[in-house]
């Protein structure tokens, strides 16, 4: 009979290794690659699984707000150019965040009884929420061209930058994601309470108002949300069409690689607690 | 004086600070058909009097200092090694810590003190179809279940026709799981955690899984494992089984280890405490 060949049979484990656990989990994280994969092809086909229209609800869902959101505040942004583009792009960035990190969260508040059960790497549960939405950002880009087609907002050459938005904004999910997972594991009320957060955030995040209608008295109050420029990266190639200028992209890139770190260092120090608390 | 002490003492047991004193490689600690060495493991539980649920109270509680922990050690100063190709039995009361202690064999449980060393793949078979999800159908769950017990995707496809053949389960392959008897349901379990030989297998309780002829099956897979050099360890509340199948076998009492050594004596001992 065949032996596993993921670990040669000569590789020894030592429970008292001395490899800083934020190291051994980037290595163990790699190791599993597949398990990720699985688990996000998990996610995506199970999610709606028992839905007629399957997994076209990830491209109808966001469209459909977008439309609720048109109707509902064209009478306040209607001087707004391609008011519906911007919301549905603003939207897209929003969800993959919102999305994620509930996601993730919720992932080890209730699969985390498998950490108790069985070894995998721990960072496994929120990487494979930043995967599924990556996904789903992914296919929720067709109804966006479409509607850009539709409203006869111009594609640009500067379309080819949304990867570096989406790389972007899923660093700072996976760093936030990671924050509250392990917070989670200590508290699972805040799971709760993210979900008020996260309406407010949303509303103090230009995604259903353009920036400049916002009282200027309150505008630092938008520049220190760091979701302001991970948005900002995803509406400038969108809307204006143009590439993101170097003071654009800086802060942007600044929170989302500052919080990556926090968040995977902050996790991985409790890492080995996880097995006993969960 | 105590403080150059205790650096000194605490920089020793550094393992790569170690191995550069002594010279020693990490690698060369396991003897040669030494599989599992556990060296004064020790691990504790902390369990608050009450559950502390919220921000709040643990804020009014940390405030008050009124945060109280009871603290035991649910294995206390373990030391023990597992051969090739040996069996090794654990016995003793409920709460004793063997469960415990295969999951720290099984790296769920990180070792506060001590130290474990392990030699290649281990496989619990401790929650058969952990992570199984429903609504997939049963080739999904294998290849989802595979790589839960940390298979790549090449191991899993090269290995998938002798699952689907072993678990007998034909057609329903293609099915979601949830149109699965308890029966089905583990016997894909069981082919897809033996589904290659590990180093090391971990087995709470004697399984019985499906009806008696996939037992019988099941007990001959892990005797050819046996015969191919699998170390075996199993814990049981049934004596007789320990009797027969183990080697050696460990009486394991409130997180210490009682007594070690032939089963017979172990069990012995093990009755008329």
């Amino acid at each position: 009979m065949a032996r596993g060949l993921w670990m040669k049979s000569t590789e020894i484990y030592d429970s008292s290794r001395n490899i800083p656990n934020a190291l051994q989990e980037i290595k163990e994280a790699i190791r599993y690659h597949y398990l990720i994969g699985q688990l996000i092809r998990r996610d995506i086909l199970t999610r709606y699984k028992r839905s007629y229209l399957g997994v076209a609800w990830t491209m109808l869902n966001p469209l459909g707000i977008m439309v609720v959101m048109t109707i509902v505040f064209s009478h306040f942004f209607g001087s707004t150019p391609g008011y519906p583009v911007y919301v549905l792009s603003g939207l897209i960035a929003w969800n993959f965040f919102s999305k994620s990190t509930s996601a993730a969260m919720n992932n080890i508040i209730w699969g985390g009884g498998l950490l108790k059960r069985i070894y995998l790497p721990k960072t496994s549960f929120s990487l494979s929420a930043i995967g599924t939405e990556v996904v789903n950002l992914l296919l929720s880009l067709i109804p966006l061209a479409l509607v850009m087609l539709f409203t006869s907002v111009p594609f640009h050459l500067s379309l080819f930058y949304l990867p570096v938005a989406i790389i972007c904004i899923s660093c700072f999910s996976l760093g936030v994601a990671l924050l509250l997972s392990t917070i989670a594991i200590y508290f699972p009320d805040v799971s709760e309470m993210y979900q008020i957060i996260l309406t407010a955030w949303m509303y103090l995040t230009p995604i259903i108002y353009p920036e400049t209608t916002f009282p200027a008295k309150y505008r630092p109050l938008l520049l220190i949300n760091p979701l302001t420029s991970l948005v900002r990266l995803f509406h400038i190639p969108i809307i204006d069409g143009r590439f993101p200028t170097w003071v654009e992209f800086w802060p942007a890139i600044a929170w989302s690689l500052g919080m990556l770190i926090v968040g995977w260092i902050f996790f991985t120090k409790k890492i080995d607690e996880f097995a006993y608390r969960v | 004086m105590w403080v150059g002490y205790s650096l000194q003492k605490r920089l020793m047991s550094l393992p790569t600070v170690s191995r550069l004193l002594n010279g020693k490689s990490l690698q060369n600690e396991l003897m040669n058909d030494e599989v599992i060495r556990l060296e004064n493991v020790s691990v504790q539980y902390r369990v608050p009097y009450e559950q502390i649920g919220t921000f709040r109270e643990y804020f009014i509680r940390l405030l008050q200092r009124r945060i109280s922990y009871r603290t035991f050690w649910a294995l206390d100063n373990i030391s023990f090694s597992v051969k090739k190709g040996e069996v090794f039995g654990l016995i003793g009361d409920n709460g004793a810590g063997k469960s415990t202690l295969l999951k720290v064999v099984a790296r769920v449980l990180r070792p506060i003190k001590g130290r474990l060393l392990v030699r290649g793949k281990v496989a619990p078979l401790l929650e058969l179809g952990a992570g199984f999800h429903p609504e997939l159908t049963g080739r999904e769950n294998i290849f989802l279940n595979g790589a839960l017990l940390g298979y790549n995707q090449k191991e899993l496809e090269d290995i998938f026709p002798q699952i689907v053949e072993f678990s007998e389960l034909g057609d329903f392959i293609e099915a979601p799981i949830r149109t699965y008897s308890s029966g089905m349901y583990a016997r894909l379990g069981f082919s897809v955690a033996t589904a290659y030989e590990p180093e090391v297998l971990i087995v709470d309780e004697i399984l019985g899984v499906g009806d008696e002829s996939f037992q019988k099956k099941c007990a001959e897979r892990i005797a050819q494992f046996r015969e191919n050099g699998t170390s075996i360890l199993i814990v049981s509340h049934s004596m007789a089984s320990i009797e027969s199948m183990c080697q050696k076998a460990a009486w394991l009492n409130q997180g210490k280890i009682e007594l070690i050594g032939d089963p017979k004596t172990v069990i012995k001992a093990y009755r008329g405490g």
